[in-house]
């Protein structure tokens, strides 16, 4: 078990991690999360006792770290798969390991048959191609049987027969009773493997839960719904409607729209009602991804902009006009991966088996009247990470 | 409670044995079993439930009982010790091509410059010097390879990132440090001592006419060997602290250079030619010089002094290297 208490780690006057604790158990694939730059790495290493913490403190089954016995035996980590001299043999690059535990050779070439890596052993890893070096490294954690592991960002250039390996690897260990700690930017493959999240940003933590109650608490279904694209009017039309009725409407790029707040039925009769004809209307999962994105946009310290190649244009002619630019989904659109959330943004969309018990009670009307403004007033439990919320147009400056 | 969830088995098992002082025979198990799990919520749940399995694995919260799942190698772990790490370092130097060029060049460098110097002189040439003195000239070069290397054992750890792997396998720091010095050291004084041996003993066999004076070379070996195998100490343990190669041997290149190149400026001034001449005595290549006793074996200077600067130095720069090597993140 890997157990945090108020860790803190500054460079400088960075603070990359303040006061985190949390705690990894064994029997389960914890997913470790958060944009570039939130401390995911940097609390990897002090967990590994590379790094020092400037406060607070890590302990793995109770110890230090720098402080286990016989560290290898007990805790494999896979940091960087380019952390190896490029110049040495995969196997013996393996055995000098090894040999620093106490791990006989044999185990060696058992760990470079499971990693699958037996055929390349005598080659040198410079020229290993990072899935090639992914699998070195995973080999190496895995090398003491060890009953803590950890892995940044694992799949990392690994093929999708890679992926599903280390995925089922992952679940196998974790089965085994081993605690397992995976930071990983694939949000779809986290979904699949882990069990539970831990969430930083800016090097704080952010959650601390399980899977299904991260997205649950941290987005909400939508409706997309597509009215005759020959017919713009419609769906102004249909808008309005939608709109009057207490939902939620984004438009997307492809000329859809976003409900959120009223169940596919609801928004059927709407339809119907206004005399306004779909040609889509299908419900929309939210997944961890979503999740992810909400939870974080206010954590990122890294944000994309529209490239707006003014640097290599010449000069327009005075008086032409630019031609404006198709925006690019989530570019410069803070919310467009951040349906409201269940608690405050509007009635979250609702199955039509959840439909009896989505709208409350009393609540026929009261959503109904809340609901205009709600989408303005209400935007998130993380309010300081949406100051601008539904704005939709193209803001390419990072905020 | 006879059949208490598998997981906790082992756990419960040790208690049974002290069961038999409780009163009731029912309760036996429970009170072992709460023993063993130490539930907070655990004593007053039991106290009325006869049936305890179902009611025995809900007190622990889940990742207690979890905790008793967890995983523990079958292979005895065993306590690690500097012999692990001696036998580590010697893989890794031994399976670098580094190593290989390094110690190849410095080879060919003392033995086949030694070698010209025993074919082109003559056995009088050796009166007042031990045969050892061809190997000087290829040590003069030599001892930048060993230079090189000894930079490289540490600092090329840290420029390919593999020091956070190996102190991931072993953060007892000091111990890897300490065996790579070893190991090092004990490569380099192999090489440099069985090369200069080898000049030695081709140029007494070749040269060990009437002419020659019989002079006592043994201690040139052992004395020359030793001097250039703590030079690449010393240059490991800079590389260590600097973390760069190119830095750190660019550093030793200056360290062995820069002594013998300034006494030429130091000596144009009064007040400074001082320090020019200790300078000169005690820069690394005229240490050389004094240890093969090139000014003849009358001289005075055995380049024992010179010997002792560099164990203090290299002593000095190994303690900052272990200072730096626990403090420092990696």
């Amino acid at each position: 078990m890997i157990e945090a208490v108020g860790l803190t780690k500054r460079y400088g006057a960075k603070t990359a991690v303040y006061n985190l604790s949390f705690q990894v158990r064994p029997g389960t694939v914890t997913g470790f999360l958060g944009p570039n730059g939130s401390g995911k790495s940097t609390t990897m290493r002090m967990i590994l006792g590379l790094d020092a913490p400037s406060q607070g403190q890590v302990t793995i089954g109770g110890y230090p770290y720098r402080k286990l016995p016989n560290a290898p035996r007990q805790v494999g980590a896979l940091l960087d798969a380019k952390a190896v001299h490029g110049g040495r043999h995969a196997r013996n690059h393996l055995l000098c390991l090894a040999q620093l535990s106490g791990i006989p050779a044999r185990r060696v070439d058992e760990v470079l048959g499971v990693v699958g890596l037996q055929d390349v052993a005598r080659k040198r890893s410079k020229g290993f191609s990072l899935g090639m070096g992914q699998r070195l490294g995973i080999a190496a954690a895995l090398l003491g049987d060890p009953q803590v592991l950890l892995f940044d960002e694992p799949v990392n250039g690994l093929d999708p027969e890679g992926i599903l390996w280390v995925r089922n690897l992952m679940k196998s260990l974790a089965a085994e009773g081993r605690t397992v700690f995976v930071s990983s930017h694939l949000m779809s493959e986290m979904a699949l493997t882990a069990e539970h999240l831990i969430v930083i940003g800016r090097g704080q933590l952010l959650a601390d839960m399980s899977v299904t109650d991260f997205i649950s608490a941290n987005s909400a279904d939508f409706a997309r719904v597509r009215t005759p694209e020959t017919e713009p009017q419609q769906r102004e039309k249909l808008t309005a409607a939608l709109t009057e009725a207490g939902g939620q409407v984004l438009p997307e790029q492809d000329g859809a729209l976003r409900v959120m707040g009223l169940p596919l039925p609801r928004i059927s009769d709407l339809a119907h009602g206004a005399d306004v004809r779909l040609w889509e209307l299908s419900p929309h999962q939210a997944s961890l991804e979503e999740a992810y994105m909400r939870m974080t946009q206010g954590a990122v310290d890294y944000r994309s902009t529209v490239d707006q190649r003014a640097g290599l244009q010449q000069q327009l002619p005075p008086g032409a006009v630019p031609q404006p630019q198709p925006p690019v989904p989530g570019q410069g659109q803070p919310n467009w991966y951040a349906p409201p959330s269940p608690q405050q943004g509007g009635q979250p969309f609702a199955m039509p088996q959840g439909a009896p018990a989505a709208p409350p009670a009393p609540a026929d009307a009261n959503p109904y009247a809340a609901a205009p403004q709600a989408p303005a007033a209400a935007p998130s439990p993380a309010e300081h990470a949406t100051d601008n919320t539904g704005t939709t147009d193209n803001k390419d400056a990072p905020r | 409670m006879t059949t208490p969830p598998t997981p906790q088995q082992p756990q419960a098992q040790p208690q049974q044995p002290q069961a038999p002082h409780a009163p009731a025979p029912a309760p036996q198990p429970q009170g072992a079993y709460a023993g063993a799990v130490a539930a907070p919520q655990g004593p007053p749940a039991m106290v009325p439930a006869p049936p305890p399995a179902p009611a025995a694995p809900a007190p622990p919260s889940a990742w207690q009982q979890a905790m008793n799942n967890a995983y523990t190698s079958p292979i005895p772990v065993t306590k690690t010790n500097i012999g692990h790490a001696l036998a580590s370092e010697w893989t890794k130097i031994k399976s670098v091509r580094s190593t290989v060029w390094t110690l190849s060049i410095f080879l060919i460098l003392v033995i086949g410059i030694g070698l010209l110097a025993v074919a082109n002189t003559q056995s009088d040439d050796y009166q007042d010097v031990p045969f050892t003195v061809p190997a000087f000239f290829g040590l003069m070069l030599g001892q930048i390879c060993l230079i090189t290397l000894g930079v490289l054992v540490t600092s090329s750890e840290y420029g390919t990132g593999m020091i956070r792997t190996t102190f991931t396998a072993s953060p007892q720091r000091y111990r890897v440090l300490a065996a790579k010095a070893l190991i090092f050291f004990v490569v380099a004084f192999v090489a440099s001592a069985g090369s200069i041996l080898l000049v030695g003993l081709m140029a007494s066999g070749a040269h060990s006419g009437p002419e020659a004076g019989d002079i006592p070379w043994a201690g040139s070996v052992f004395k020359g060997a030793l001097y250039v195998s703590l030079l690449g100490v010393l240059a490991l343990a800079v590389g260590s602290m600097l973390r760069h190669s190119a830095g750190a041997i660019t550093t030793m290149l200056g360290v062995v250079l820069v002594p013998a190149i300034l006494p030429g400026f130091l000596n144009i001034w009064e007040s400074t030619a001082k320090l020019g001449d200790k300078m000169a005595d005690y820069n690394a290549i005229n240490s050389l010089a004094k240890i093969f006793r090139i000014d003849g074996i009358d001289s005075s200077s055995t380049g024992n002094s010179q010997l002792v600067l560099l164990v203090v130095i290299t002593a000095a720069a190994v303690a900052g290297a272990f200072a730096l090597l626990e403090k420092r993140d990696v």
